[in-house]
């Protein structure tokens, strides 16, 4: 374009003067040196600056509110700065598992264990086809009533508390305060957020870090995410510490020991969030941009209302939409691997099978790999794909409701007969564990990489990367643990 | 040998299989790659552009100084000058190899795309300095002289690569920058520096580290055979002359040419105490530099040191308004002065 307007403007002069101006311009672009370009920038933002100051008119210079200054003191002071966090968060914690509990308990009894006994015995009423009958009430439906009792009341509760903290500006400082340790692993404070975020959803976490506006940082935000235990997860750890871990330790300790356990996997994630940060900012993302600022707006009273309905329509429903979409398929391939035979064995049992090789020498067992590949979708699903599976491909009757029906005990007592009649050790369960930590997101989470990312080559990065270290983790413990035990 | 030890061995040994395979640098399927890449066109590439600098400079190359640049055999260097003459792009005159027209043309192209190639690297990425080089290296085979033409105008058409030499088109030919050695320089004065050159590797990095850029203007404080001391960015560098000679400098007319600087940084404010901004460092370039002024630090403002977060390394502050926090780093390139006590 450029070029044509000088070929315009050419037109109208005689062809020696063009070239004569063309050239005597080149040489005065070549005359006035190097640094051109940010002399030029610094002066337009300087005369910008110096229009603003002009024309805008502010109503008396308003000094900071002092509560403003009291509060940022208290918050970011080196005794009270920390202390306050680590309250604030258990408080976030505890309100949202303390309160997630009941009606987690009523969704589950409402749409599990009435909801798909009155809809089995209405399909009966109707006739439908048993395959009809399975594939959508036994593997569809099931799925989707498993996902959303697990998925929404801790949703619903912990991301308005979340959004509050938010909207009244403490969040900001959590990040002024931590930004030293993030920095240290080549990433931005502000990923302290994105992943208390992820301990809600890795998926809500993972749009949470737009507000990271260095690219870099932001990938390796993302990337890093899965590392948060999400609320799927917790289920699988706390079942796994309290009938495992728990039971080795006196009855009294039993209930702290395994509380220790979730939360040492739990650190065991951060902590290697971190790592994987320092890896990633070293490696594959140094080429990307990195530019730090962090803005710490002034406080603000919360607006509630408007809180708690953009965390419920923004995060909690437009996450939860996603999870049900993708648990649909899940719950029919689920079904279906149950119930399609080849020969007189399902295809679950054929894969399991072919897996189990494999999976033991990872300290896991087929069954818990296969629960993984089909349970993608949602962590929510994995512990009863699990004791469904379990009791399919150990042909155990008496338990569990039929092949394809995923199902969960009341009793810890029962699961752990279940769980050991399918050969589970202490060793099963703690790799189980870690490999809950330690394996691709789940598929929402991937779709909102890529959504967020709008890379292939990133997504892959951030899907493929934790299962990684998975299978390696659980090898190496298997590996030793079978060492020391001598066997 | 019970058996999850030997898993255990196997496991490891297939990793440092792996290692020695595939790790970027040192791997051997990066080292084949690299061979791979060191095709026909590359190594003629390559030659065209060592004769075209030698053309510049008013040097003869030779074969040695080929084979050398090339890191091949004189014979094949030889070879390579055989076939750059049946295409008509040198002529070997005897132990001469000047360059024909389309040669030059060539050469430059190539020269071009390198050194745009490292303006693009600076503006737009988060490589280091000491990376640009040898990635453009390898970019400057792949980039067509259309592509070249793009990335200039995306780039806003830039006359010097960052590290001050000039980026030749096919219109303008080669040309040199206009400083001479800082060791050339015999008397103290002040000067600009236009050109700070990236081989070798270890004088570059050394310079870098300083934060001695092409472009920043400095005062040279005393001149003597081994050494010069210079005052650049608001700091005292004392430079043995093997580092000082990798710098090209022009004298400067008079002291008042110089840019305002300031060996006060806004890293050193403490809390409650405030300053205004001189000026921000040259070391300081691309986005993290728009990054700074987009928040609106700029000569004049006038900056508040709010309070420092208590696991350290940043501190916020209160610029034109808003409170910003700022990194140690970044408020190291900040220079500021007239620091006084804030009325609070």
């Amino acid at each position: 374009m450029r070029k044509a307007r000088a070929a315009n403007y050419g037109a109208g002069i005689a062809g020696g003067a063009r070239e004569n101006i063309l050239q005597t311009a080149d040489a005065l672009r070549w005359e006035i040196g190097q640094d051109f370009h940010k002399t030029l920038m610094e002066s337009i933002y300087t005369d910008a600056a110096r229009i603003a100051e002009r024309a805008v008119t502010r109503s008396g210079e308003k000094p900071r509110r002092d509560f403003d200054l009291l509060f940022d003191r208290i918050a970011s002071s080196r005794i009270w700065g920390f202390p306050l966090m680590l309250l604030l968060f258990s408080l976030v914690f505890w309100i949202t598992i303390a309160g997630a509990n009941v009606p987690s308990r009523m969704l589950a009894v409402l749409l599990v264990e009435n909801g798909h006994p009155f809809l089995k015995g209405l399909s009966a009423t109707i006739g439908l086809p048993w395959w009809i009958d399975g594939l959508l009430l036994d593997g569809i439906y099931l799925a989707v009533a498993w996902v959303i009792s697990v998925m929404l009341p801790p949703m619903m509760i912990f991301f308005p508390m979340f959004t509050l903290l938010e909207d009244f500006g403490y969040l900001p400082r959590v990040a002024f305060n931590l930004d030293n340790l993030f920095r240290k692993s080549g990433a931005h404070g502000k990923q302290s957020l994105s992943m208390m975020m992820g301990f809600g959803c890795n998926a809500a976490g993972i749009i949470s870090t737009r507000i990271i506006d260095s690219p870099r940082e932001r990938l390796i935000a993302i990337i890093t995410n899965n590392f948060a235990l999400c609320n799927g997860r917790w289920p699988t750890q706390i079942i796994l510490a309290t009938i495992f871990i728990g039971a080795l330790a006196p009855a009294h300790l039993a209930g702290f020991i395994s509380a220790m356990a979730v939360v040492s996997i739990a650190l065991l994630g951060v902590a290697l969030s971190l790592v994987v940060s320092w890896f990633l900012s070293k490696t594959w993302l140094r080429g990307e941009v990195s530019v730090f600022s962090l803005e710490l707006p002034p406080y603000r009273p919360p607006r509630i209302l408007q809180t708690i309905y953009t965390s419920i329509i923004d995060r909690t429903i437009f996450v939860l939409w996603r999870a049900i979409v993708f648990a649909l398929p899940a719950g029919a391939v689920i079904w279906l691997s149950a119930n399609i035979m080849i020969g007189d064995v399902s295809v679950a049992g054929h894969l399991i099978d072919w897996m189990n090789p494999f999976g033991l020498l990872l300290g896991l067992n087929g069954v818990i790999l296969l629960a993984y590949i089909v349970a993608i979708p949602a962590n929510e699903i994995v512990v009863p794909t699990i004791l469904m599976l379990t009791v399919l491909a150990g042909r155990m009757s008496g338990v569990g409701e039929g092949a394809g029906v995923m199902f969960e005990l009341d009793s810890a007592g029962d699961t752990l007969r279940i769980f050991q009649a399918g050969g589970w050790t202490l060793l099963t369960a703690v790799n189980l564990m870690l490999f809950s930590l330690l394996h691709n997101p789940c598929s929402t989470t991937i779709y909102t990489i890529y959504k967020e990312t709008g890379s292939a080559k990133w997504t892959t990065v951030a899907a493929l990367l934790p299962v990684a270290m998975g299978l390696g983790v659980t090898f190496v413990v298997a590996q030793v643990w079978r060492l020391v035990a001598g066997s | 040998m019970p058996e999850p030890l030997l898993y255990l061995l196997l496991a490891g040994a297939s990793v440092a299989l792996s290692y020695v395979l595939f790790w970027p640098g040192i791997g051997l399927v990066h080292k084949w790659r690299r061979e791979g890449r060191m095709t026909e066109r590359v190594l003629s590439e390559d030659t065209l552009k060592h004769l075209s600098k030698n053309e510049l400079l008013g040097r003869i190359p030779t074969l040695e100084s080929i084979a050398g640049v090339l890191q091949v055999s004189t014979s094949r260097a030889a070879e390579i000058l055989e076939r750059l003459d049946s295409r008509g792009l040198v002529e070997i005159k005897g132990e001469q190899y000047p360059l024909t027209g389309e040669g030059r043309r060539y050469g430059i192209n190539i020269i071009r795309a390198h050194r745009l190639w490292e303006r693009y690297l600076a503006e737009e990425t988060g490589y280091t300095e000491l990376e640009w080089h040898d990635l453009a290296d390898q970019q400057e085979h792949d980039l067509s002289p259309d592509d070249a033409e793009r990335l200039a105008a995306r780039l806003g058409n830039p006359k010097y690569d960052p590290h001050g030499d000039p980026i030749p088109s096919s219109q303008r030919g080669l040309r040199s920058h206009a400083g001479v050695p800082l060791t050339s320089i015999e008397e103290p004065c002040p000067i600009r520096i236009v050109h700070v050159e990236d081989e070798p590797d270890a004088v570059y990095a050394q310079l870098v580290a300083l934060g001695l850029r092409s472009g920043m203007t400095a005062m040279i404080t005393e001149v003597s055979p081994d050494r010069v001391r210079i005052w650049a960015d608001g700091e005292e560098h004392v430079l043995a002359s093997i580092v000082a000679a990798n710098l090209s400098v022009v004298p400067l007319e008079s002291e008042e040419q110089l840019e305002p600087s300031s060996d006060k940084k806004l890293s050193s404010l403490n809390p409650g105490e405030e300053a205004e901004v001189v000026g921000i460092s040259r070391a300081c370039l691309g986005p993290e530099l728009r990054r700074l002024m987009d928040l609106g630090v700029l000569p004049g403002t006038v900056i508040r040191a709010e309070m420092a977060s208590p696991s350290g390394g940043l501190t916020a502050y209160r610029i034109r308004g808003a409170m910003i926090a700022l990194r140690n780093s970044q408020a190291d390139r900040i220079q500021i002065k007239e620091r006084r006590k804030a009325a609070s």
